[in-house]
């Protein structure tokens, strides 16, 4: 009998019933949640259904991070909002202004291996880093869920990667995403979930898995789960405390291709806009005038990437504009212990936390006319992170820090 | 269920930062997102819909986000149907949920030009072009998504089951 992927194990303990590829299935929810953008709408949604009760209370997270601090007395508004659901609803696992991004927020504190989680936000992809099927859904999608506890899902086909080896110094997950989207463009694993094998569990840790999971609905996929290894384990108990189980495909279980990242290859790589999958290597676009440089988002605003870009800024005066915001309040708190933020500050960055600021071009820093942006963030669309004529680089931090410094496109090797 | 109406092709990859731009996102008045709707592609576009128009596109509409707005402001602005290559998962849901019709439609820009009048029947999904001997199948929506469709939403086919 052909055994389980991850992705069938989860969807089948979750339906209730033995799920195999194509079949649609209701299934239990574990963790559901939205934050303040989207939050609204869902509230409002519950209120059209005329059904403002919530299935599971301690199954719903909310965390504020897209209005944060609130920019404008609308976005003030909308916090006001969901903060009256909060209360009157009693909602215990709420992060208000000053705790961080809600992707973020779940890996610290609650997403477990083999759950099922359903937010409102497309990088909910995020959370498969430590082996959940997690997707994004729109407000009516997760309103539902949070009155019912359930959704529909499609169960996708599944796809096998290997990673291999080493990467080489400055080379992070970014550039394994990137490496991913330049090889299958963004539209190879629509239908599918790309299950992460990692042959040798420290040599890609979870802040990297995280980066990769993130970029994974970039890579168009219905999820990406990375197989829970000893790196799982260790985190969960690093950032919370205690063991988690580890919920592992069949050995013999079947996937639809499968395809092996060596990782000492992957080169320090940029997406050149307006498409996450035009992806060439820094050294082919090299010296590129920059006028803003993003650290941060829920994508690469972990302790690593803030390690990264002092490592490279230190002792020096950057030459571009500069936004470093750390994903969470506790990523905030360590790196400042660790003397990066004070490093980052002296270098000329501008610093906050647990915001997604010019991210999606909302506030602090958004980009003018027919400027050029290098961020670490997600997605470099058409006016993205500003005005529509401006143009976004999407990098790893090693590359970020390096040209802030220079003020052009560059690599780490050019500053250091 | 038929809709009909002029053709606006548009190409692959129209993401949601393209189909309603973040900073539109704090509301959620379909005549309000109508009239954003496209903007950074073609600020008239919502002009050029009002009348009820059938878009054609590529591969992955709707890409990105999980902004609901995306579908409400397609279908507020008049567009009838979204035939495309491809969708992502999310727009793809959002979309059924709010009544928007999305067909995936494998060839469907090399046979239909900008300009064109189709009508799109639902239950059959095939694409009729008019003045042209020409149509398209598509792949058939599911019935309980033709229910969701006809009562124009997700919301209100569950208030007419209530009733």
């Amino acid at each position: 009998m052909t055994g389980q992927t991850l992705t069938e194990k989860i969807l089948s303990r979750a339906s209730g019933r033995k799920v195999a590829p194509n079949d649609i299935v209701e299934v239990s929810v574990d963790l559901v949640g939205f934050h303040d953008l989207t939050g609204f709408h869902v509230i409002e949604v519950m209120e059209r259904i005329g059904r403002e009760v919530i299935y599971n209370p301690k199954g719903l997270v909310i965390a504020f991070d897209h209005l944060v601090p609130p920019p404008d007395v609308r976005s003030a508004e909308i916090q006001k909002l969901v903060r009256g659901f909060v209360r009157k609803h009693g909602i215990v696992n709420f992060h208000d202004v000053g705790s961080g991004i809600l992707h973020q927020i779940l890996l610290e504190n609650y997403v477990l291996p083999g759950q099922v989680v359903i937010c409102a936000d497309s990088h909910t992809s995020t959370a498969g880093a430590l082996g959940a099927f997690a997707q994004g859904m729109g407000a009516t999608d997760v309103a539902a869920v949070v009155v019912t506890g359930k959704t529909w899902v499609t169960v996708p086909k599944p796809f096998k990667v290997v990673l291999k080896g080493s990467l080489r110094k400055w080379v992070t997950g970014k550039d394994v995403a990137l490496e991913i989207l330049k090889e299958f463009k963004s539209d190879y694993f629509n239908g599918m979930s790309v299950e992460f094998f990692v042959e040798n569990p420290q040599s890609f840790p979870m802040d990297y898995r995280a980066t990769v999971a993130n970029m994974g609905v970039e890579f168009n996929a219905d999820a990406v789960l990375f197989i829970p290894d000893d790196e799982t384990v260790r985190y969960v108990k690093v950032e919370r405390g205690y063991e988690c189980g580890k919920v592992l495909p069949d050995p013999n279980a079947e996937y639809v291709d499968e395809y092996t990242v060596e990782l000492g290859n992957v080169d320090l790589l940029v997406a050149i806009p307006p498409n996450v999958d035009n992806v060439k290597s820094v050294r082919e676009v090299s010296g590129l005038d920059v006028d803003l440089v993003f650290i941060g988002s829920c994508t690469n605003g972990r302790l690593s990437d803030l390690e990264i870009a002092a490592k490279i800024m230190d002792g020096k005066r950057v030459k571009s504009r500069c936004v470093v915001i750390p994903a969470s309040r506790k990523v905030f708190i360590k790196a400042l212990e660790l003397g990066y933020i004070q490093t980052l500050v002296d270098a000329g960055c501008v610093v906050t936390f647990g915001t997604c600021g010019p991210c999606i071009g909302g506030h602090f820093g958004v980009a003018g006319p027919d400027e050029v942006v290098i961020s670490t963030s997600n997605r470099n669309f058409i006016g993205r992170m500003g005005s529509p004529t401006s143009k976004t680089y999407l990098v790893g931090p090693a590359v970020a820090a390096a040209s802030a410094i220079t003020g052009k496109l560059s690599e780490p090797g050019d500053v250091l | 269920m038929k809709v009909e109406g002029k053709v606006i092709k548009l190409g692959d990859k129209i993401d949601t930062d393209i189909i309603i731009p973040a900073k539109y996102l704090k509301y959620t008045d379909p005549q309000y997102l109508a009239q954003h709707v496209l903007e950074p592609l073609d600020p008239e576009f919502s002009k050029k819909a009002a009348e009820g128009i059938i878009l054609v596109a590529g591969k992955l509409f709707g890409t990105g986000s999980s902004r609901e707005q995306a579908a409400i402001a397609l279908k507020a602005a008049g567009v009838k149907a979204v035939l495309a290559e491809s969708f992502s998962r999310i727009f793809y849901r959002n979309a059924i949920n709010n009544g928007l019709p999305v067909l995936v439609c494998q060839g469907i820009s090399d046979v239909v030009n900008d300009g064109d009048y189709v009508v799109v029947n639902l239950e059959s999904s095939e694409v009729l072009i008019q003045g042209r001997d020409v149509g398209v199948k598509c792949k058939e929506l599911p019935d309980i998504v033709l229910r969701i469709l006809s009562a124009g939403g997700l919301i209100e086919y569950l208030r007419g089951l209530k009733k």
